[in-house]
């Protein structure tokens, strides 16, 4: 077992990855990827207080900020000790970090913003249009998930899971899932291993393609987004006809799924990866050769190797960057597929439109060999009341969600659940430095960061 | 003199009244190339109608700068629009249809609302006008250039004047009046705010030029600048149809008024095809599209001082 502070200097120096830090009781605890396994330390707190891992290493600052206001422990040494989640009385009142220099202006930014998404602000300083810094104030959708979750028996809590953050219902469903088999034992019957991979490649397939039609129309070249919205639709229709809901909410419960496929939802799921199969290549060769779109994309909003890699970036992030990670890799059934995990170096909005592209034609090849040795059987074993506690580590489309489950009796103790966003948004500061503030939606849209997975 | 008058009227009502339609065809083309349905053309007359009959909203610390300026933009672009011979010459203004005047009359009126736009003192507003005055300024000398160049060709700056010359035989096929038309139609785009230099369809703040500006209008006053914008579409159109497709132009009322309204309707299907086909550009790289225009009508000019016959 590592000790907590041996962990923090482990991650400091990059030999180990964040994956997540959170407090149950009077304990911190810290998940930590070593070696492409994830390991829990825990630190007793029995006087409240425990070192600061923040203070070692940043990625963990805004974990420890949501941590300090969300339980009674303090971290000790946390250099900000400013609110991040929860916003407390006076919600308007937050002192942002001071930036010194002659002619900048600032541009505050939401949390309304004028398109429908997600509430967040931006306060971004600028010399001019250039921006000098971005930093990012979050919390509005913060809805106490963990605190919901608290008390519930897991087939309850699984409908809060996967309700985490809408766009990656399977993936949330998925994790939680895994995480209540892991501390129950509960042995998933193969049809439903095989099911879930299969729903969450549909999920990854929509979300990628609605991502690369609205990455361009960002650059005002709305022809893509049309195009990507019609077949992102049909992935959707075809989910509603295969699982009798478009984003297959509820369909993964813990034990197994809820939704059988019929030999009708088999045939045309198997129609849809080869309509998207047929006709998406022909709208990357039209981004290929769309000069003016690329002269925006290239270059645009450099995400850094090193900065992926000391923050563990999952998903299309941290992959544009060179960062050669992906949770399928350890997730049952993956491990009998065949497929491969693209990885550039440039770290630009064209690599991770690039990259999201290769995982659409990766997702069509899993979709098909999926359905093509889909076990039969049953779909949903039993989940006794047990006591324990475990995590999954569970690639969404936006990299790998984390779930901690503490169970006794059969109730959910401590809940704790961790978006990949949470290693993506600071990033997205990072990246946009330097770059003119008109090409901020384009970067914002390459790393399309979720709001409510990371608000709870 | 009777009849001049009449023409003139009938010219300043029929850009007021064409104006929102021009933009809602532009939208249409654009919708159906994009495999959407998309509003009706008569959607931006709905939409003026709607503007009208709502509450203006004022900002707080809103000047009287900000209530006027969309009347004058509205008067100011008008003006310009009434004096473009577009389905006649025989205008009771005609004098006046100068291109001087009505880059002027034009350049009065963003003056106005990159005033207007950082009046209300919001960040949105302030950069907006710093980008739509960064970009007039390579605009209005490539303007000025090609007026240049037009006027060694036509021998004046008078529109009607310079439809005369390019109607006779004398004008011929120019090198320096394809050059000029080039430029024209690049400082058109950028004038009036079309990809690839602003999005008059985006909802992102911090990319908009034109739109960042008016973000705080509402009601009546948004209805004005609205309206504006869209005569000013239409007046750029008519210019260039009028200086280099001026068919149709001196064979009286009737077949001028159909061969304009064919140009117009031209013009909207070329703009929606060519926004359809383009990405947006970095603001850092308008001034070199811009200054290629203004490169563009110098050359004409030079070309035109090195050969008479070119």
């Amino acid at each position: 077992m590592m000790a907590w502070r041996e962990a923090g200097e482990a991650l400091a120096a990059g030999r180990a990855g964040l994956v997540s830090l959170w407090a149950d009781g009077p304990r911190a605890r810290l998940a930590l990827l070593l070696d492409d396994t994830v390991q829990i330390v825990d630190h007793p707190a029995p006087d409240g207080t425990f070192p600061s891992i923040g203070r070692l290493h940043p990625p963990a600052i805004r974990l420890e900020r949501a941590l300090a206001e969300s339980s009674p422990l303090v971290p000790l040494g946390l250099p900000d000790t400013r609110r991040w989640l929860d916003h407390g009385e006076n919600p308007t009142v937050y002192p942002f970090l001071p930036v010194k220099g002659r002619h900048l202006h600032q541009i505050p930014v939401g949390p309304v913003h004028a398109g429908i998404i997600e509430p967040g602000h931006f306060r971004f300083t600028c010399d001019g249009e250039t921006v000098v810094r971005l930093e990012e104030r979050l919390g509005y959708v913060h809805r106490g998930v963990e605190a919901l979750m608290a008390g519930k028996v897991p087939a309850e809590a699984a409908r809060i899971a996967a309700r985490i953050s809408g766009d990656a219902t399977v993936a949330y469903a998925f994790a939680f899932a895994r995480a209540v088999e892991s501390v129950l034992g509960v042995a998933v019957p193969p049809r439903a291993i095989w099911l879930r991979a299969l729903m969450a490649e549909l999920e990854r397939l929509a979300n990628h393609l609605g991502d690369v039609g609205a990455i361009c129309n960002d650059a005002a070249f709305g022809l893509l987004l049309a195009h990507c919205s019609v077949l992102r639709e049909e992935v959707l229709r075809a989910c509603a006809f295969a699982f009798r809901h478009r984003l297959m909410m509820g369909c993964v419960v813990p034990g197994g799924v809820a939704v059988d496929l019929s030999r009708e939802g088999e045939a045309r799921l198997r129609a849809l990866a080869a309509r998207v199969g047929a006709a998406f290549p022909p709208l990357l060769s039209l981004y290929d050769r769309t000069a003016s779109l690329q002269d925006r994309t290239v270059g645009t909003g450099i995400l850094r190797p090193e900065l992926a890699a000391l923050w563990a970036a999952g998903g299309f992030v941290g992959r544009a960057s060179g960062r050669d990670f992906d949770a399928r890799r350890f997730t049952p059934p993956y491990e009998a597929l065949s497929f491969s995990v693209p990885v550039l170096e440039a770290g630009d909005v064209d690599a991770r439109l690039r990259i999201r592209a290769a995982e659409i034609s990766e997702s069509l090849g899993l979709i098909t060999q999926i359905l093509d040795r889909l076990p039969v059987g049953p779909l949903l074993a039993r989940v006794p009341a047990g006591a324990g506690e475990g995590f999954s580590l569970v690639e969404s489309f936006r990299g790998d969600v984390f779930f901690h489950l503490r169970i006794t009796e059969g109730l959910i103790v401590r809940a704790h659940a961790r978006d990949p966003s949470w290693f993506q948004w600071p990033l997205l500061e990072a990246a946009i430095e330097g770059n003119i503030v008109a090409d901020f939606p384009l970067c914002n849209k390459s790393f399309n960061c979720s709001y409510a997975g990371h608000d709870l | 003199m009777i009849r001049a008058t009449l023409i003139q009227a009938l010219q300043m009502a029929l850009v007021l009244l064409l104006a929102p339609g021009l933009v809602g065809l532009v939208r249409a083309v654009k919708a159906r190339l994009m495999r959407r349905r998309g509003p009706p053309v008569i959607q931006p007359y709905r939409a003026l109608r709607r503007l009208l009959a709502k509450e203006a909203v004022i900002a707080d610390n809103a000047s009287w700068l900000f209530r006027t300026a969309p009347y004058l933009i509205l008067a100011l672009t008008w003006a310009a629009a009434s004096v473009v011979p577009t389905f006649s010459t025989d205008l009771a203004f005609a004098r006046l249809g100068d291109l001087i005047v009505i880059t002027a009359l034009l350049g009065a009126a963003r003056f106005l609302l990159a005033l207007a736009g950082l009046d209300i003192g919001t960040s949105f507003g302030g950069i907006g006008a710093s980008r739509e005055v960064f970009f007039a300024s390579f605009a209005e000398p490539a303007m000025l250039m090609i007026v240049v160049t037009l006027a060694i060709l036509a021998g004046s700056t008078e529109l009607t004047s310079i439809a005369a010359f390019m109607l006779s035989p004398a004008a011929g096929l120019r090198v320096s009046a394809a050059l000029a038309l080039v430029s024209l139609v690049i400082v058109a785009l950028a004038e009036n705010g079309r990809i690839p230099v602003d999005n008059p369809a985006t909802h992102l703040e911090l990319t908009m030029v034109h739109e960042a500006m008016v973000l705080e209008y509402s009601a009546r006053h948004l209805a004005m600048i609205e309206l504006a914008a869209a005569l000013q579409l239409l007046l750029m159109i008519s210019v260039i149809a009028c200086i280099f497709f001026p068919f149709g132009l001196g064979s009286g009322v009737l077949l001028g008024l159909a061969a304009w309204l064919a140009k117009l309707g031209a013009a909207g299907v070329l703009l929606g095809i060519f926004e359809v086909s383009i990405a947006k550009m970095r603001v850092f790289r308008v001034p070199e599209l811009i200054g290629g225009a203004l490169m563009l009508g110098l050359l004409g000019t030079l070309l035109l001082y090195v050969s008479r016959g070119l």
